[in-house]
């Protein structure tokens, strides 16, 4: 096997050695736990509102497996790499032959199968909860995993990137939630798109959150509902050409920034940030 | 002390037979427009132990920041292994053992998942000579973490990390080990089974060892070589006992004379002792001889090196004086 080969199966491993950890983690699950019962909290009072003949909850299911794609690329890859560059475990990783490498794979992995995991979770509440969004055929299960893997590709860069920038972990926090908020808000997630001003709604189709829940969307409902949406289609091609873009571009700076990010790693550097974590108090 | 340009590049030819394993020359380091290293000359042999000593901010952080493949230099020429570390590739990496200080990083792991998991990085790396990585238990009792190889990272003790950042350091059986401040927040006993692995390691595996400290006391026993660094540059360089000799002659003497204590110090003990024999002869009980130690070369040498940076007012007393 070539080193490279055996890197990704090692970084494999390890992103399904961290699942483990997070899965019996307390703090972890109980945020798991908490922010899924407030989705289904919403989708079980929007149940019974109606637009143009579709639950709003309907609408809203998939908008927000959408919006778990990104959150999981976006906000959980930005979040981990700032930790564990504050923490040291990239300078481990730097130590070791490959490993920033098998660093890397392990922290797609690890996004991959968390993202799915807290996908399945509201997927299934949603199932048991509503009708009409159950896919049929494997025609909507090929468009669910693509629109995925896709996602995935266009916001784990861009988690990379700004957890590659940010000074610390609490700063990544902050800057990620707060971005991925605003984007929400003018995403169409909670409340059709259409809703909104005609400029918010194109600076919504910027970003990869809009396409994620339209993605989401045309996989899980019924063709008719397609009518709602801008453009009265389900524009599956558009879709596909934003997120691919964002993939491309953002590997491309992501891949820039980890090179920058892992050679300025050293015993001194993680030092210091372990004094200036101790003077914040935490 | 310092070696000239042509047996400088004699032991750089030595090299290629394998037995320099660190050479740099004139190794300089800028922030700014602060000089961090102002011209670092040194080499390593296989097997040595070598300690590098000197205040905070004298630059050993940074020097063994710089060999580690870590960080960037301005100017000079360094090689670890026979390759630039600013160049070197995984290869290169997988003879190379770095001891980190950990912090919370891996705190849901257990110690010997962990080690289990580093190792594997290491093993398309193996040699005849080196079999890569350790074995996991065996690598675990040599640092004594035995009863704590399935307990979470997090639960253990902060002498305990140490050992296992030592062990995570160990995994893939380096040539050259490099250990800044190794036995910071060590008890006294774990600070002993560390010299102890440090003697075995260097005896038995032929590791080359480059430690920073600054407790004296441990360059003294673990270093072959002590390297004295002071505003960044090299100000003395050899064994303990050599750099005791060279830089601080002073002994005391102490006796006591019809029950009263008496202390004298003095540049000649030798001299000094056989004359007060002589003169007092039967009178002299309870005498000793305190040779200076390390530390009190050490201190001497700091010394010398900052007043020796307000030189012109040294020599304008002297002047005057």
């Amino acid at each position: 096997m070539s080193p490279d080969a055996y890197a990704v199966r090692l970084g494999a491993d390890r992103g399904l050695i961290e699942f483990r950890h997070m899965l019996v983690s307390v703090p972890e699950m109980t945020w798991t736990v908490l922010i899924n019962i407030a989705f289904i909290t919403v989708l079980f009072f929007q149940r019974d509102s109606r637009i143009e003949g579709t639950s709003l909850a309907a609408l809203t299911l998939p908008s927000i497996l959408g919006m778990l794609v990104a959150q999981g690329g976006f906000m959980g890859v930005a979040g981990k790499l700032a930790t564990d560059r504050e923490d040291g475990t990239l300078l481990r990783a730097r130590a070791v032959p490959n490993g920033v490498f098998g660093y890397l794979v392990s922290q797609l992995t690890l996004a991959t199968i968390v993202t799915v995991f807290n996908i399945a979770i509201i997927f299934i509440a949603g199932l048991l909860l509503l009708d009409g969004v159950a896919p049929d055929g494997v025609g909507d299960w090929l468009t669910l995993l693509w629109v995925i893997a896709l996602g995935l590709l266009a916001t784990v860069p861009l988690g990379a990137i700004a957890g590659g920038l940010v000074k610390s972990a609490a700063s990544s926090f902050g800057l990620t939630f707060l971005s991925i908020s605003v984007l929400i808000a003018i995403s169409g997630i909670f409340y059709p798109i259409t809703g909104l001003p005609g400029w918010l709604q194109g600076i919504g189709q910027v970003f990869p959150i809009y396409w994620l829940g339209l993605g989401m969307r045309s996989a899980l409902l019924d063709d008719a509902a397609a009518a709602a949406e801008l453009g009265g289609g389900w524009r599956t091609v558009e879709t596909a050409v934003v997120l691919a873009v964002w993939a491309v571009v953002g590997m491309f700076l992501a891949l820039g920034v980890l090179r920058r990010m892992a050679r300025g790693e050293s015993g001194s550097v993680v030092e210091a940030r372990r004094e200036r974590a101790l003077q914040r108090g935490y | 002390m310092r070696q000239d340009g042509d047996l400088r590049e004699q032991t750089r030819n030595a090299e290629a037979g394998g037995g320099t394993v660190i050479d740099v020359h004139d190794l300089r380091m800028r922030y700014g427009s602060t000089d961090v290293l102002q011209g670092i000359d040194f080499s390593v042999s296989r097997g040595e132990v070598i300690g590098l000593l000197g205040p905070n901010g004298a630059g050993k952080t940074t020097t063994i920041e710089i060999l580690e493949g870590f960080r960037m230099r301005s100017a000079g020429k360094v090689s670890v292994l026979g390759a630039d570390p600013a160049q070197g590739d995984e290869a290169w990496r997988a003879r190379i053992g770095v001891v980190l200080q950990s912090w919370r990083d891996h705190a849901q792991w257990k110690v010997r998942e962990l080690l289990n998991h580093i190792g594997r990085y290491y093993a398309g790396y193996a040699t005849p000579d080196r079999p890569r990585p350790y074995a996991t238990d065996e690598l675990i009792e040599t640092v004594g973490l035995t009863e704590n190889a399935d307990k979470r990272i997090a639960a253990l003790s902060g002498g305990q990390r140490r050992r296992l950042d030592v062990a995570v350091g160990l995994v893939g059986r380096p040539e050259l080990l490099f250990l800044d401040e190794p036995t910071v927040g060590f008890d006294p006993q774990a600070r002993r089974d560390f010299h102890d692995l440090v003697h075995r390691l260097s005896d038995m595996e032929d590791t080359t060892i480059l430690l920073t400290t600054h407790d004296l006391d441990e360059a003294e026993k673990l270093a072959d070589r002590i390297l004295i660094l002071a505003d960044g540059r090299i100000v003395a360089e050899g064994s303990a006992d050599e750099l005791t000799r060279h830089f601080s002659r002073d002994a005391e003497v102490r006796w006591s004379r019809g029950g009263k204590q008496f202390v004298h110090p003095t540049d000649d003990a030798t001299h000094y002792v056989r004359d007060l024999l002589n003169q007092h002869g039967g009178e002299i009980a309870d005498l000793e001889i305190r040779r200076a130690s390390l530390e009190d070369a050490y201190m001497a040498l700091v010394q010398q090196h900052e007043t020796g940076r307000g030189k012109a007012a040294t020599n304008f007393e002297e002047a005057t004086g």
